[in-house]
């Protein structure tokens, strides 16, 4: 029928709708605003002085063959990294969802994990896999001779691990489509005398190669933002991607570059942009109007190869998380680099060092507990009123307020990292308040990022609630307020803490953005791991890192336990 | 108890006009049927009721209170009216018992007050033993009933029912039309009911609202509807019965047996007005037809129990519906006596 609940022109009336709905309307033009304001203002300042003309910042940029060099570097690693992903996630869609092989709930949430595992851990572990100072190597006596290079630090150990990051974004969205798939395009094709081999030819690879485009792209742009694996296999070796060099770059010079960063970051935001227009340009021409049965298990009955197929899923498994994590786990509990594990040497040294004394270490722990779990909560907080206003709101708009707020998500970490020192650093007029070099500036920036995180699973939520729950109690005499809490709340309820946990989880292990934005006594878990890496302490940045991976699973596992009560597509691991 | 006045009501989204000038006099205590095939605005009308649409012209009055009209708007939640929806809208994290208890809750009724109030409205509706279910362990019946239950807790002036049936199989259907008179009778409230099934208008309203495209085609009880339809989209849309073209009579008003007679053996072009005749008005003989008598064959016989349903055709090539005690051949000829019928307007 049509939309419910339209007062528009009646204030008179009723005072607390009217009151409602002005705060709430309020509520969301100023969180659209704010989520604009970091890209407009990254806009003004890469565009301003171009009347100097070459003495621009942009045209300054664009004249340096350190900016071209990095362009390509960015190109060639998130491209490489791409056909990569593309290779193992589809592997993984079509075996799992179209086959009959077996334990595919643990295979999912195995192929997922590297996604939610932070860049600078997983490259930590693959450093911790290779090259001649390997702890595992040396402890099975297959380390390569010292001085022997680290294969990882090269341009295609940057791409391989970008591959491995971001195969869970092709796995997802190809499984999307395949899920959509009705199983009657299938047995029609069966029936009219196709092959197996034909059926994948001239059915399944057409139909879902809208699911391969847009995995492929997000595979792209993910890797084009990444920084903490370009920045832990690329800096050693002098390989700089964009991110890597306006991190680089304000690290050397500070502040006083801000103006041609602001142009470098909005190299990566066009750049990145572009991905996404691409991407929805090559999906509209090959999306086709699927109707019939969907969510059929498998079709495909594997016979004799289903325990083959099996382990080769599981072998991949094994070589692209077990042993890495095997590697820092080794890692971490020798006394120190070089040293091979055995029964004398194992200790839990690290640990005691990384928990038990005071300093760096545990400020960074509470800095990110503490960051995290403020900014989930305040998240939460908002999405409630926010969904619950973008629901009432004509489609058009709604669309529009979605955009908006998701541009601090889809941009590069670094190019909202630059936004937010562009914003802050100088004292915020009137109140007067410093934001630029406290934990403060980080928070600000976490909300930005994450709030459409924390919005879209409970808008989701709200759009398959029944308005009629609402119009009754509405009958029934509770007044806007009491329905928010009395009836919205709790239906919404699960999505909603889902939402916290996602931003909780994206947020704890962030490095990115806070990469630009820590200043001493204000470090974060992921620079925390990145600088002792940095700083040659490799066995404690492994015993963060396993504590860190065995929080990830945790939270992980807390939130596949409350999927049977949330919409689908919730949950990003679980399609 | 209140009487509803809705006046001159006038609904448009965009340029399409949902409910257009619609009046009705509603009186304490009725139940009255809004009636109409899908699309004509009886939903819309509905929701202008409980408020969660704006009324566009016109005015709603509840008793001498004005809820709506182009420029004042009562929220639903102030118009102390009750609904039953059509999805039920149980609220899927309370129990039977709170569901039911919610809207006496609201208006600040605790203690014993408030779980008399519950009990006595889930014993209206035989469903005490399940007041610590949860809505989703109940049957689709006992679901309707917590919905009804829930509308009677808080004694409201207007209880309204979009299409609440609909969800239903037939067998349920019957027992529920029953609840819903029961409901009516103990309550004596103002009940609003929309629905496109005829016969469940029929069985249940006092009165019936007839809609078509957003207009009001007829408004008066069943038994009216049934004899004395204004149009013939009305005759076509209730009841069972066949439309012939006659030269007698006018809009309106009845046509004796010997009068539709002579209008039927008219010739053609002087046979410009519809009649409506009902099957039980119309009298077959397997005799040879007498003068004041026609022939018609028979060309189908459905047995429907108590007695067989004939289709006849008319030698002006009109069919004709009638009832027969006993089934006479396909093909076969008889006899028809036509005792009387009823003029119709033609559609606008």
């Amino acid at each position: 029928m049509t939309p419910a609940l339209t007062y528009d022109k009646y204030g008179s009336d009723n005072k607390y709708d009217s009151q409602h709905r002005w705060l709430l309307s309020s509520l969301l033009i100023a969180i659209v605003l704010l989520s604009l304001a970091p890209s407009l203002r990254l806009l003004v300042e890469a565009l301003s002085d171009l009347n100097q003309g070459r003495h621009s910042p942009l045209w300054r940029v664009l004249n340096s063959a350190s900016t071209w060099r990095a362009l390509w570097h960015s190109l060639y690693t998130s491209g490489l990294g791409m056909l990569i992903a593309l290779v193992l996630g589809s592997l993984f869609a079509f075996a799992i969802t179209l086959t009959n092989v077996r334990g595919k709930a643990w295979l999912v949430f195995c192929f997922m994990l590297p996604m939610m595992i932070p860049p600078q851990v997983t490259a930590l572990s693959w450093l911790q896999l290779f090259g001649p100072a390997s702890p595992l190597l040396k402890s099975i006596g297959m380390a390569p001779p010292l001085g022997s290079p680290q294969p990882l630090y090269s341009a295609e150990g940057i791409a391989l691990l970008l591959g491995i990051q971001s195969a869970p974004l092709v796995f997802l969205a190809l499984r999307t489509s395949l899920l959509s798939l009705p199983r009657e395009l299938i047995e029609a094709a069966r029936i009219s005398g196709a092959k197996q081999t034909q059926v994948w030819g001239h059915i399944i690879l057409p139909v879902t190669r809208s699911g391969l485009i847009a995995g492929g792209a997000m595979a792209f742009i993910s890797s084009l933002g990444n920084f903490g694996i370009p920045a832990m296999l690329g800096i050693p070796a002098g390989y700089f991607v964009l991110p890597t060099l306006i991190y680089q770059r304000m690290a050397s010079f500070g502040t006083g570059v801000l103006a041609e960063m602001a142009a470098l970051s909005l190299l990566i935001g066009l750049l990145a942009l572009a991905g996404v227009a691409l991407q929805q340009h090559l999906m509209g021409r090959s999306r086709f109007g699927l109707g019939g049965h969907s969510g059929r298990s498998h079709d495909f009955t594997l016979g004799r190869w289903r325990t083959l197929v099996t382990a080769t899923l599981m072998g991949i498994l094994l070589i692209i998380l077990v042993a890495p994590l095997v590697a820092l786990i080794v890692s971490s509990l020798v006394p120190a680099v070089g040293v091979p594990l055995n029964a004398d040497t194992a200790t839990l040294n690290a640990y005691a060092e990384v928990v038990g004394r005071q300093g760096a270490t545990w400020r960074a722990v509470r800095n990110s507990l503490w960051l995290a779990g403020s900014a989930a909560v305040v998240l939460m907080l908002l999405s409630l009123p926010l969904a619950y206003r973008l629901q009432r709101l004509p489609e058009r708009w709604r669309g529009v307020v979605l955009s908006a707020i998701e541009i601090p998500y889809a941009l590069p970490g670094v190019v909202l990292a630059i936004a937010c020192i562009l914003i802050f650093v100088r004292p915020l007029p009137i109140i007067n308040v410093a934001l630029y070099g406290t934990l403060g500036l980080i928070f600000v920036a976490y909300l930005a990022r994450f709030l459409v995180v924390c919005v879209k699973p409970v808008a989701a939520s709200l759009a398959q609630l029944d308005s009629s729950l609402e119009e009754a109690a509405q009958l029934a005499g509770a007044g806007p307020w009491r329905r928010l809490s009395g009836i919205i709340l709790p239906l919404v309820a699960p999505a909603l803490f889902a939402g916290g946990l996602l931003v909780f989880l994206l947020a704890v292990n962030e490095l990115t953005v806070s990469a630009l934005l820590w200043s001493a006594g204000n470090e974060t878990l992921g620079v925390l791991i990145f600088n002792l890496d940095q700083g040659g302490e490799s066995v404690l940045a492994s015993a963060v890192s396993v504590l860190v991976v065995i929080m990830v699973a945790s939270l992980m596992l807390a939130l596949s336990l409350l999927a049977p009560r949330l919409p689908k597509g919730v949950i990003p691991w679980q399609g | 108890m209140a009487g509803l006045a809705i006046d001159r009501v006038t609904k448009r989204f965009g340029e399409h006009t949902a409910v257009d000038a619609l009046s009705l006099e509603i009186k304490p205590g009725e139940f009255v049927a809004l009636l109409g095939p899908s699309g004509c605005g009886k939903t819309t009308m509905l929701r202008m009721l409980a408020g969660f649409e704006t009324v566009d012209e016109g005015r709603i009055q509840l008793a001498d209170r004005t809820l709506a009209s182009a420029d004042t708007h009562v929220p639903p939640e102030q118009r102390h009216m009750a609904m039953v929806f059509q999805s039920y809208a149980l609220w899927p994290h309370m129990s039977v018992a709170d569901n039911v208890g919610y809207p006496i809750k609201l208006r600040g009724l605790r203690g014993t007050a408030y779980q008399l109030k519950v009990q006595q409205a889930l014993a209206l509706v035989e469903l005490e033993a399940y007041a610590e279910r949860m809505p989703q362990a109940l049957s689709g019946g006992q679901r309707q009933r917590v919905a009804l239950a829930r509308c009677l807790v808080s004694d409201p002036s207007v209880v309204l029912l979009d299409e609440p049936l609909a969800n239903l199989d037939r067998h349920l259907r019957a027992t529920m039309e029953h609840s819903f008179r029961d409901f009516h009778q103990r309550t004596g409230a103002t009940l609003v009911y929309v629905t496109h099934d005829q016969s469940e208008a029929m069985a249940l309203a006092d009165k019936i609202a007839v809609m078509k495209a957003g207009q009001l085609v007829q408004w008066g009880t069943p038994e009216t509807l049934y004899s004395k339809p204004r149009t013939v989209w009305v005759a076509g849309f209730i009841g069972q019965g066949s439309q012939l073209k006659v030269a007698a009579g006018h809009p309106g008003k009845h046509l004796e047996g010997a009068d539709l007679m002579r209008g039927l053996n008219a010739i053609a072009t002087e046979r410009t007005q519809s009649v409506l005749v009902r099957p039980e008005h119309i009298q077959i003989s397997t005799q040879t037809p007498a003068a004041n008598q026609l022939a018609a064959q028979v060309e189908s016989v459905i047995f429907r129990g108590e007695r067989y349903e004939l289709s006849l055709r008319l030698p002006s090539g009109e069919t004709l519906l009638a009832y027969h005690h006993s089934a006479p051949d396909p093909g076969s000829q008889v006899a028809v006596s036509l005792h009387q019928g009823w003029c119709l307007e033609p559609d606008q």
